[in-house]
């Protein structure tokens, strides 16, 4: 049984915000279906009561005092924008024209 | 000339220091190398021939004056281009990233800087250091000095070649899975990942964050862990950095005294799949281990089959994530801007034309486990076979102070040979894959040639903030064969 179909992966494509060609999905399916299958036995041992480790060395919560410190200088980072306007990000439409 | 670039790093600072040598002498003999040599080898994508000698002429004036020095000052590094630098191309291997250059440093980059280590440029490797084999890297594959057919490891291969080939004695990797210590084996030469959290991961791009962790490469033991001891160490700037002393990695290094020590053979890690060659320097190198006085246990870790599964859905959900951030509106590539088109369909068309295929494989595998309904079935699951591997590992410190393996199953394979093969490509980290999930310390150092005449490693597992433990012992094996052989296996390697 397949687990992953070619309309599978146009969904998570579209998802993760990637244009797939046909034939990158017709491959990805087929590889997605046998990768899977190689991890499956995982299923098999972690019982109910076993718990999740999110964290390789267990994480707390790392506050710094509320003092403002220098950050980044504003045109270094506009200047390896992909554009910039104004002392800003330049950006395609992101609503209808209507 | 040649013998600076022959010298260990080690040796290099103490001739900088005494003045029998300059540090640019030191930093345009490796550039002269690497035009020499890196036609063939491709290890580095961005050679910053000025800014080295920059660099140098300030360890050089720091001599003149008489200021004192770090251990490591005007030696020359190889940098993984995951790592960013002030105005210096940063691609992670990747066409989304061509052409950016970072405005400001890595952490890791930053304490490099402090203690006059050189930065020649920076190095090739899978993109966004997924891969085994520096194939997925989007500008063309490194190939392994040894034999310029096969692959040099990966996703560090460009770090590891640098220093097999004599172009850098020191470099700078990751490992997310192994990606230090699988390149390293299989170019001969020795790498260690730091426990989790032990170097800071500020200006890393990451891949996995809850498995990313930066390291050193150098021919000899004692040179790894100089440079380990230069880049660990707590760092305000990333939360996961621990806010503990950095183990005396280089005095246990010098020391190389197994005497009484408690070393575990993974019963796991050995068997089908291993070439024979690979075993027969292995079980030679626990003999060797044993002659000097350590005490050898065999020790089941019965979860560590589970290992291969658990990292490919744990790593691929964690990039799906962060890897979102490579959406053509602040920096890198955007393609089709053209006016008519959607910010959505200007990110769909550069995330398509940016990312190579292993990388979209990727991002689509782990947003299928993340997605709700195969969560649990996928990265719940993942997770607690994450603890379980973590529950083995502490098992067995009840009874070992560290744990060996192969570091690889095979010798390094050819390119192209395992390209189109996804689930055999990932079986290359079979043996790093257990310590990457659980979060402690591992070194590769190399034992010897295999069947095929190629480089064979040792893996060192040691427990979380035990660092010192697995150079101890990579400087006992080290050490014993440098008796065997007259000096060091990179030695046995044909010249470039």
């Amino acid at each position: 049984m397949s687990a992953i179909s070619r309309d599978d992966v146009a969904h998570l494509a579209s998802l993760a915000r990637i244009e797939l060609t046909e034939q990158e999905l017709n491959d990805y399916a087929g590889q997605l279906d046998v990768i899977l299958t190689a991890v499956a036995s995982i299923s098999e041992v972690a019982a109910d009561d076993i718990p999740p480790t999110t964290h390789a060395v267990p994480v707390v919560n790392v506050f710094r005092d509320d003092v403002v410190t220098p950050s980044l200088d504003r045109d270094s980072v506009l200047d390896h924008a992909p554009a910039a306007e104004d002392g800003r990000f330049r950006v395609p439409r992101i609503l209808d024209e209507e | 000339m040649s013998d600076l670039i022959h010298a260990s790093a080690v040796e290099l600072a103490a001739q900088i220091a005494n003045k029998t040598v300059s540090a640019v002498e030191v930093t345009q003999a490796h550039l002269d190398r690497i035009a020499e040599v890196d036609g063939r080898v491709n290890a580095f994508l961005h050679v910053d021939a000025d800014g080295a000698l920059e660099q140098a002429r300030g360890v050089d004036h720091a001599v003149a004056s008489g200021q004192a020095l770090s251990p490591l000052a005007g030696v020359p590094l190889a940098l993984k281009d995951v790592l960013t630098q002030t105005g210096v191309p940063t691609t992670a291997g990747s066409k989304i990233l061509e052409g950016w250059r970072p405005p400001y440093d890595a952490t890791v980059v930053e304490r490099l800087r402090d203690a006059g280590v050189v930065i020649l440029g920076k190095t090739n490797m899978d993109e966004f250091a997924m891969g085994s084999s520096t194939e997925n890297s989007a500008y063309g594959p490194t190939h392994n000095p040894w034999d310029l057919d096969r692959i040099p490891g990966g996703s560090s291969g460009g770090s590891a070649a640098a220093v097999s080939a004599y172009e850098a004695p020191l470099a700078i990797g990751t490992d997310t899975g192994g990606s230090i210590r699988q390149p390293a084996a299989v170019t001969g030469i020795v790498g260690a990942k730091p426990t989790y959290g032990a170097v800071s991961r500020y200006g890393l791009v990451a891949f996995s964050s809850s498995l990313d962790q930066a390291g050193p490469f150098a021919r000899t033991v004692v040179d790894t862990a100089l440079l380990h001891s230069v880049i660990a160490g707590h760092d305000p700037r990333d939360s996961t950095s621990i806010k503990e002393p950095v183990p005396d990695v280089v005095g246990a290094a010098l020391s190389a005294d197994v005497l009484n020590m408690r070393i575990g053979v993974v019963r796991e890690l050995s068997g089908e799949g291993y070439q024979p060659g690979v075993q027969a320097r292995f079980d030679e190198a626990v003999e060797l281990l044993r002659a000097q006085g350590a005490e050898i246990v065999e020790i089941s870790c019965p979860s560590f089959t589970y290992a291969l599964g658990a990292y490919y859905l744990i790593a691929p959900s964690e990039c799906s994530s962060n890897l979102a951030r490579f959406d053509a509106m602040r920096f890198g590539l955007r393609t089709d801007d053209n006016g008519e088109l959607s910010a959505e369909d200007v990110m769909r068309h550069t995330r398509a034309a940016g990312f190579g295929p292993e990388v979209k494989r990727r991002i689509i595998l782990g947003t299928y486990a993340l997605s709700s309904g195969y969560y649990d079935a996928y990265y719940g699951q993942a997770q607690k076979v994450r603890t379980l591997i973590t529950r083995d590992f502490e098992a067995a410190w009840a009874s070992v102070d560290v744990l060996i393996s192969p570091t690889t199953p095979t010798e390094p394979f050819r390119i192209g040979e395992r390209v189109n093969d996804p689930v055999a490509m990932y079986k290359a980290d079979l043996c790093t894959l257990p310590s990457s999930l659980y979060g402690g310390p591992a070194i590769s150092v190399p034992i010897g040639l295999g069947d095929e005449n190629l480089p064979v490693g040792l893996q060192v597992m040691a427990p979380v903030m035990a660092d010192d433990q697995v150079y101890r012992v990579a400087g006992a094996v080290e050490k014993a064969l440098a008796q065997q052989w007259g000096g060091l296996l990179l030695d046995q390697a044909v010249a470039l």
